[in-house]
């Protein structure tokens, strides 16, 4: 094989359905219309879209928390499908998730300690001090300390709550990273600092990330290959530098003319426009 | 590689203690509440030792003495006596033993069943939740105090009866409860994150979502505690409670009834100490709620 | 004479740890016609000096300033009654959560025309028209079926529409728009941050926009207050704040937005050396 895919989706679709009250007709939304990606071991592919899109649903389905409703999803060229097959600690490990809020996606009842070590003592079969001593190494590679080890979230800013939320995703050693606007919470300097941080890991671990994003300049940053999305189909895909010198589709104009510039000439532009 | 803002406040329980008591100390009514509960339980632990008189001893040569103020009372009887001669302050401060225990006992059995039966609901949803909420519904469709005579009619009228039928009546306030913080808390990331690293549906109740409903429920807890006193006086006063000679204070305003004009000393020292409990434990209710609830917080 | 005149201006909370300082001797100022743009991160203080010129602070906060005039009116020391004239007619102000900030139960004809009832004499009749008029200026499609319209049938875009035509009802001479597009999807902002512009050039009004985003500032503003932890680090007009940045922290601030990135990896606010006033 020639490259070395990790992530493959054929035809993702997913569809809720909701009822009326208790005897009125059946909704079906689509969420996802027949989604089609290849994701390479290592790199970043940046999903882009506005709200509704899709993009969260698809990032439920490759998280593993809901099923598709229709289309393949491979693994390391392995089907998975969760209505079917249970989902083995081994699977787990394998994708991990990162979501927006650092607020929301701790447990404010859970110390970091507990937070780091969960994953391992319901997935793994290490002794207490093992899962201890990894935890505290985490802590250290995603720039916290070991005295941050026995906190609760609430004692946290938000950029270093992500980072925990970033060793939490890391601790059974995955292969694949979802990030869910990683950084959209968070103000300029740190997600400055964020984006560093998972720039070092992706490359210390081999890491390859699915980069859910809404923010143009950050995906431009950090992405190999663009996809955006619109009302649950995928409007364009390509490596970044395609995608962003050479726009084909409208909705991708349209984005990327609607991203405010923070850049000089631009400035002049539009002061010399308004006089 | 350092975020701006750091918090080197250290992360005990007892922190987190500290700051719960920093919040409840701002309402003064709640501390005087508690103060007066932490005597309360005092008086109820240590009654033989209190305690002038046995609860139930007769004291045949004074019947219906008025308390020490009063002309003709004596300080052997400060507060005087019933009409079989029993020294009334005695009775009160046994007295205190049941309503705490009835307050306990059908606070933590309708908490426990009913957190148990919210969780399932709002975890699963579907049928199961529609089944348990109806249920709630119908009991909640029954005035109170009525419920629980029909329950203790059934069961026979004894002090434990009394405690379930006030149980099972109390129950979907906290199911409600319960159910209302649990989905909620369902909808938030953490639990979604709790799932993604494995967590299974029994440990993602009782672990990882149940300490994030607790608040409510504590205040819920703390209100029906004197909401369980005043319902077991009630049916106590009912007959239907507590049997005579047991000195429960809604029993022996029952027992004294019919003296409220000769003898009203009789029937005021009951009704006064339910009051002031009811009064202490709504107290502390409230500054409890002041000082759990995130929303009414004021930092 | 300047539109609106803040001069060291202190906002202080009481909290239960103590009393926390959220704006330290802040001055600024803006002229009529002006755009200008706060920026500053969470905890910066931004939009505290704008809540407590519009007398919007929480009970525990404690307001200290040598000035805060509004057309050389001062507004500290105005009476409750005088200064309820001013705000929400010559001043109004529109906020981050669009749809939050309107109010569920009513509809939208009923809270335009609720605000217009407040600060103009018009009858029924022409309070209707006039609300026709503002909906159609904001760009709503349609705008007589948007009167009937309550809060949760529209999309957030919609709803700040609505938020600037309530805003814009009695025609303020002063617009404080806090954080008015962070809720909202990049093409939804931009079109908001159009209609802003375009209705601050006809109205000659001056528009304070409170911002966390450069973006934002680089799109709307004539001058730039930036500040931190509470303080003032620079203030200078759009261009010489972008082209040559003269505090330590708006260095960083400009170096850490990722399209600024020249190397591998993003320049920190920590890795600029700060000192005095602006170090963490």
């Amino acid at each position: 094989m020639a490259e070395d895919i990790i992530l493959e989706a054929r035809d993702l679709v997913r569809e809720y359905r909701s009822k009326e009250g208790m005897f009125g007709k059946v909704n079906v939304t689509r969420a996802l219309k027949g989604i089609s990606f290849k994701l390479e071991r290592g790199k970043t592919l940046a999903v882009v879209g506005e709200s509704g899109c899709g993009k969260s649903t698809l990032a439920r389905i490759l998280t593993l928390i809901d099923p598709a409703t229709d289309g393949d999803l491979l693994i390391e060229g392995k089907k998975i499908d969760i209505a079917k097959q249970k989902i083995t600690p081994d699977l787990r490990s394998k994708v991990q998730i990162v979501f927006q809020n650092p607020y929301g996606s701790l447990n404010p009842r859970q110390r970091i300690g507990d937070v780091l070590t969960e994953p391992l003592m319901l997935n793994t079969d290490l002794p207490a001090q093992e899962r201890r001593d990894k935890a505290m190494e985490m802590l250290v590679k995603v720039g916290l300390g070991p005295e941050h080890f026995n906190r609760y979230p609430h004692m946290f800013s938000g950029g270093q709550r992500q980072r925990v939320a970033i060793a939490r995703a890391l601790m059974l050693n995955p292969k694949l990273l979802i990030l869910d606007e990683p950084v959209s919470a968070l103000d300029l300097s740190v997600q400055a600092q964020i984006l560093n941080l998972l720039a070092d890991l992706q490359e210390e671990f081999n890491l390859t990330y699915l980069f859910i994003s809404h923010d143009l300049s950050v995906v431009r940053y950090i992405a190999d290959k663009v996809m955006v999305m619109y009302f649950g189909e995928v409007v364009e895909y390509g490596t970044r530098d395609e995608v962003f010198d050479n726009p084909q589709h409208e909705y991708t104009k349209t984005l990327f003319n609607a991203t405010p510039r923070a850049d000089i000439a631009h400035i002049k532009e539009r002061l010399a426009r308004t006089g | 590689m350092t975020d701006t803002t750091q918090n080197s406040a250290p992360d005990t329980r007892l922190e987190v203690l500290k700051g719960f008591w920093r919040h409840f100390k701002t309402n003064r009514g709640a501390v005087f509440g508690l103060y007066f509960f932490i005597v309360l339980v005092f008086i109820a632990v240590f009654a033989p030792l209190i305690a002038p008189h046995g609860a139930t001893v007769q004291y045949r040569d004074a019947l219906l003495v008025p308390p020490v103020w009063m002309d003709g009372g004596s300080w052997n009887h400060i507060l005087g006596t019933d009409a079989v001669g029993r020294d009334l302050l005695s009775r009160l401060i046994y007295g205190s033993r049941f309503s705490l225990f009835i307050g306990v006992v059908v606070v933590s059995v309708a908490l426990v069943v009913g957190i148990c039966l919210g969780l399932v609901a709002g975890t699963f949803r579907g049928w199961i939740d529609t089944v348990i909420m109806r249920i709630m519904d119908i009991i909640l469709s029954f005035p109170s105090l009525l419920l629980a005579l029909v329950l203790v009619a059934i069961l026979g009228p004894s002090l434990i009866n009394a405690m379930i039928a006030i149980a099972i009546v109390q129950q979907p306030y906290y199911v409600r409860l319960t159910r209302a913080a649990v989905i909620s808390e369902m909808s938030r990331e953490y639990v979604m994150a709790a799932r993604v690293s494995g967590v299974r549906t029994l440990r993602l109740m009782f672990v990882t979502v149940l300490p994030n409903c607790m608040a409510p429920l504590i205040v819920q807890a703390a209100l029906s505690f004197s909401t369980a006193i005043l319902d077991a006086a009630a049916l106590g006063f009912l007959g239907m409670g507590a049997q005579p000679p047991t000195p429960e204070w809604g029993t022996m305003l029952a027992e004294a009834r019919e003296f409220i004009l000769r003898a009203p000393w009789v029937v005021t020292f009951p009704g006064v100490a339910i009051l002031t409990t009811v009064l202490a434990i709504n107290l502390i209710g409230d500054g409890l709620r002041d000082a759990l609830d995130p929303k009414l917080k004021r930092s | 004479m300047a539109l609106l005149e803040i001069e060291n201006l202190t906002v202080e909370f009481d909290t239960v740890t103590g009393r926390f300082r959220a704006l330290d001797n802040v001055s600024y100022s803006i002229e009529v016609g002006e755009v200008l743009a706060i920026v500053g991160e969470s905890g910066s203080g931004k939009s505290v000096a704008m809540l407590a010129v519009m007398g919007l602070l929480a009970s525990n906060g404690h307001i200290q300033a040598d000035r805060v005039e509004f057309e050389g009116m001062d507004l500290l020391n105005m009476s409750r009654r005088k200064r309820r004239k001013v705000i929400g007619k010559d001043i109004s102000m529109i906020f981050q959560e669009p749809i939050a900030s309107l109010n569920p139960c009513f509809t939208v004809g009923f809270q335009i025309e609720e605000t217009l009832k407040e600060h103009t004499s018009l009858d029924r009749k022409q309070r209707k028209a006039r609300a026709i008029e503002l909906l159609n200026s904001v760009g709503m499609p349609e705008p007589e079926k948007t009167l009937k319209k309550f809060p949760h049938q529209m999309s957030g875009g919609q709803c700040q529409r609505v938020m600037i035509a309530m805003a814009i009802a009695c025609e303020p001479k002063l617009l404080i728009a806090d954080e008015p597009t962070t809720a909202l999807d990049v093409t939804i902002q931009k079109q908001i941050l159009d209609l802003l512009m375009d209705l601050q050039a006809k109205s000659g009004m001056g528009l304070i926009m409170i911002t966390h985003d450069m973006g934002v500032v680089a799109e709307t503003a004539d001058r730039v207050v930036v500040q931190y932890k509470g303080k003032k680090m620079e203030e200078a007009d759009v261009l010489s704040l972008f082209e040559n940045p003269q505090n330590p922290y708006t260095k960083a601030l400009l170096s850490a937005l990722p399209e600024n990135a020249t190397g591998d990896r993003l320049p920190t606010v920590s890795d600029y050396h700060m000192n005095g006033e602006g170090a963490a």
